[in-house]
């Protein structure tokens, strides 16, 4: 029907093309393989546990979680770490419970439908400790910033001498990613700063890609669970449709027939 | 319309349809005498009826868990997120489908902007249509608020400031509108309410369409009249129940590829910022399918005449049967306002585009001329292209499209 407007489409593309390559201000962030990209990406289960490890051990003494609960470690499509695993990790934490009969707030050891203790009582006092920025609660970062996980892993390794001339006030450090080339978080990875129990090494490069594996998991922990359904639903769809089609042409064989 | 009288089979049935005929109102739209030529742009009124329904039901589920409460609001979501069961999935069947239920409209408008569908008799419809995508757009922008976002908030805030540039009396219709004198916990509440009521007059809405299209019958893609039923028109069942299927389900298949593998590419990724009122996000950008309203509204440096232009680029549509004064319905036979038509597209999208970027500079500069050659396409071009374009000849019937009256 639309053939004479062939032309047309062609030209609307041709000028969206044109506009689209003519703005780019913006910083550009380099793309990563994923192992959760694609139609059927899953989680490097080892990746994700290292990931827990970087985030406990570095992160969290700055960035809150307050999303998650430690039972999510341990469920299908995370971490996946045994029951045992989940339990001993939430003991390691004290959590404020109660109040009790006498009315007081008492600590004792996590259990793991507690929800990740958080290293500050509230943002004020975590701005207060970090020269006035806020660290950002963590449990949705990824889908908070722009390009994802390509992003947080650039900002992670983005870290280089700024360039001459550059103003870097106190408590502010040059990040090749960030806005304006400003964060006030130091650098917060170095080599070897954790030791991998599963004896991969700790390089600055492979704890950015563990423990951003590890975030894109604490913002989207039903990923694999919808890429699963969501390559059967496709599937079924298009059987579906191909039958319908088949049966539509039958169907219209009687009326086109009798032209 | 086919006026035949329809007698149930059985006693019961006929018992029943005597009080309350609604067999006779099944077997008219069983038999509804449809143009046999409707090409796929004609299933879109099926599809907009599946997204309105999915709409209303995720939505029902969603706000069984969902907690209408600026401190809870954003968490509450999350909860949906992570520990209701396919919460996920329902999710973001709701938020995808607020977009692939405007991509739809858009299509089914832009439908019947090509094939003339707004002409006599159908100006009704078209009005009707137009109601509608007025409450849709009032509908997600509500929507859009719940989650409690930094767009959210942002947005909220931007679009129900436009009201104090009324005069007189728009500083009091803010505050009313706020319940308060910000965008606060009222504001969230009585949008929850309205989020939640706006989809029923919707559906009202769309039974007086329907019911006003079947009056006249579907127009069609060479936009001449049925001239003997019999030969023109197939019954609506099963011949466009199962085109209507077939469309319903590639839609589907592209409305998965969202839901399952892009779930958060329409959104803004601030919207995963709970809503901070101290912050405010460099860019605030509506969604996509307001962009080129949120266009023209930031096209004039004055409030006031933003808001003007805002409101009148909808409303120009609904006088369009009137502006349009071309007796021949459909673009085929009507090389320039086919070609009007392509130009009204582009600009269209341009407005979009210019409506996600910062207003300045060069982006400034498109959205103004986008926004004259808006008003003017609807003022000055197709009254005036309708007077003095030489149309093509028209086909005889439409069972006989090739033999063109020449
Ligand atoms: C000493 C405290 C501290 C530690 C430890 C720390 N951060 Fe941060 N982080 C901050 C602060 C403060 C900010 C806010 C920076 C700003 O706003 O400029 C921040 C911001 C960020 C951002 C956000 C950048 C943006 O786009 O806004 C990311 C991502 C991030 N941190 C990741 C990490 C990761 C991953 C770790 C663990 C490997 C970590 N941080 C450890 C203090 C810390
Ligand atoms: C909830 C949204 C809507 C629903 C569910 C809906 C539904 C329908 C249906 C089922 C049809 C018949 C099939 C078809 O022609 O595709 C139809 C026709 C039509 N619609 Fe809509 N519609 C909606 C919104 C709109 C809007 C926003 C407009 C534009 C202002 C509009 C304008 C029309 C017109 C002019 C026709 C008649 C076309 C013809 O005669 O063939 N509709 N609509």
């Amino acid at each position: 029907m639309f053939k004479s407007n062939k032309i047309y489409i062609k030209i609307l593309l041709f000028f969206f093309i044109l506009i689209n390559s003519s703005v780019s201000e913006e910083i550009k962030i380099p793309e990563h393989d994923w192992s959760f990209k694609g139609i059927t990406g899953k989680f490097d289960r080892s990746s994700l546990q290292r990931g827990y490890q970087v985030y406990t051990e570095v992160c969290s003494s700055c960035h809150s979680m307050s999303l998650l609960s430690y039972r999510n470690l341990g469920e299908k499509g995370g971490p996946e770490f045994s029951v045992e695993q989940v339990k001993a990790i939430a003991a390691n934490f004290e959590v404020i419970d109660g109040p009790n009969n006498d009315g007081e707030m008492f600590t004792r050891p996590g259990r793991p439908s507690d929800k990740f203790v958080s290293p500050y009582p509230n943002v004020q006092a975590a701005m207060a400790a970090n020269g006035g920025a806020y660290p950002p609660d963590m449990s949705v970062l990824v889908k908070a910033r722009k390009g994802g996980a390509d992003y947080i892993y650039s900002v992670l390794t983005g870290y280089t001498e700024p360039p001459t001339n550059f103003d870097l006030e106190e408590g502010v450090y040059y990040n090749r990613y960030m806005e304006g080339n400003k964060i006030k978080m130091s650098n917060p990875l170095s080599d070897d700063l954790v030791s991998y129990s599963d004896g991969t090494k700790a390089t600055e490069a492979q704890m950015a890609k563990d423990v951003t594996t590890f975030l894109t998991w604490a913002a989207e922990p039903h990923l694999e669970a919808r890429h699963k359904l969501g390559f059967k639903v496709i599937i079924f769809l298009i059987i579906l449709s191909i039958l319908v089609y088949f049966s539509m042409r039958r169907l219209w064989l009687r009326i086109d027939s009798k032209e | 319309m086919s006026e035949h009288t329809y007698t149930p089979q059985s006693k019961f049935g006929k018992w029943f349809n005597d009080r309350l005929p609604l067999l006779s109102l099944a077997s008219h739209l069983t038999d509804y005498p449809t143009p046999k030529n409707l090409n796929y742009w004609w299933t879109f009124g099926g599809i907009l009826t599946f997204c309105l329904l999915s709409q209303m039901i995720t939505g029902l589920v969603l706000a069984m868990h969902y907690v209408a409460h600026a401190d809870m609001a954003f968490s509450s979501i999350e909860h949906i997120m992570r520990d209701v069961n396919y919460g996920w999935l329902i999710r973001y069947i709701h938020s995808n489908g607020a977009s692939m239920f405007f991509l739809a409209v858009y299509i089914h408008i832009f439908r019947s902007l090509f094939y003339g569908s707004y002409k006599s008799p159908r100006e009704i419809i078209w009005i009707l249509g137009m109601l509608i995508y007025l409450l849709m757009m009032a509908t997600a922008f509500m929507g859009y608020v719940l989650p409690w976002g930094q767009m959210s908030f942002w947005g909220a805030t931007v679009i129900t400031n436009l009201f104090s540039a009324i005069p007189l009396v728009g500083e009091s219709i803010t505050t009313w509108l706020w319940g308060g004198y910000a965008v606060d916990n009222p504001t969230l509440t009585r949008f929850f309410s309205l989020h939640y009521f706006f989809p029923f007059l919707i559906l009202g809405l769309v039974i007086l369409h329907i019911w006003a299209l079947h009056v006249p019958g579907n127009n069609n893609p060479i936009g001449i009249d049925v001239e003997k039923p019999s030969k023109d028109t197939v019954p609506f069942h099963p011949y466009i129940t199962i085109k209507d299927l077939f469309a319903l389900l590639i839609f589907l298949i592209i409305f998965s590829g969202f839901i399952f593998f892009a779930p958060n590419i329409l959104g803004h990724s601030d919207n995963y910022i709970e809503a901070n009122p101290l912050v405010t996000p460099k860019h605030i950008v509506p969604e996509w399918y307001l962009l080129p309203f949120y266009a023209i509204l930031r096209s004039v440096p004055d409030k006031l005449g933003g808001v003007v232009l805002l409101f009148g680029s909808i409303f120009i549509l609904m006088a369009l049967p009137w502006l349009d004064s071309s007796k021949v319905r459909s673009s085929i036979f009507r090389p320039l306002n086919r070609i009007f038509f392509w130009i009204l597209i582009v600009n269209v999208l341009a407005l979009g585009y210019v409506g996600a970027m910062p207003a300045e500079g060069l982006y400034l500069l498109i959205a103004r001329v986008g926004t004259a050659y808006y008003f003017a396409h609807f003022l000055i071009i197709l009254p005036v292209l309708s007077r003095i374009e030489k149309t093509q000849p028209l086909p005889l019937s439409i069972t006989d499209p090739v033999l063109t009256g020449k």
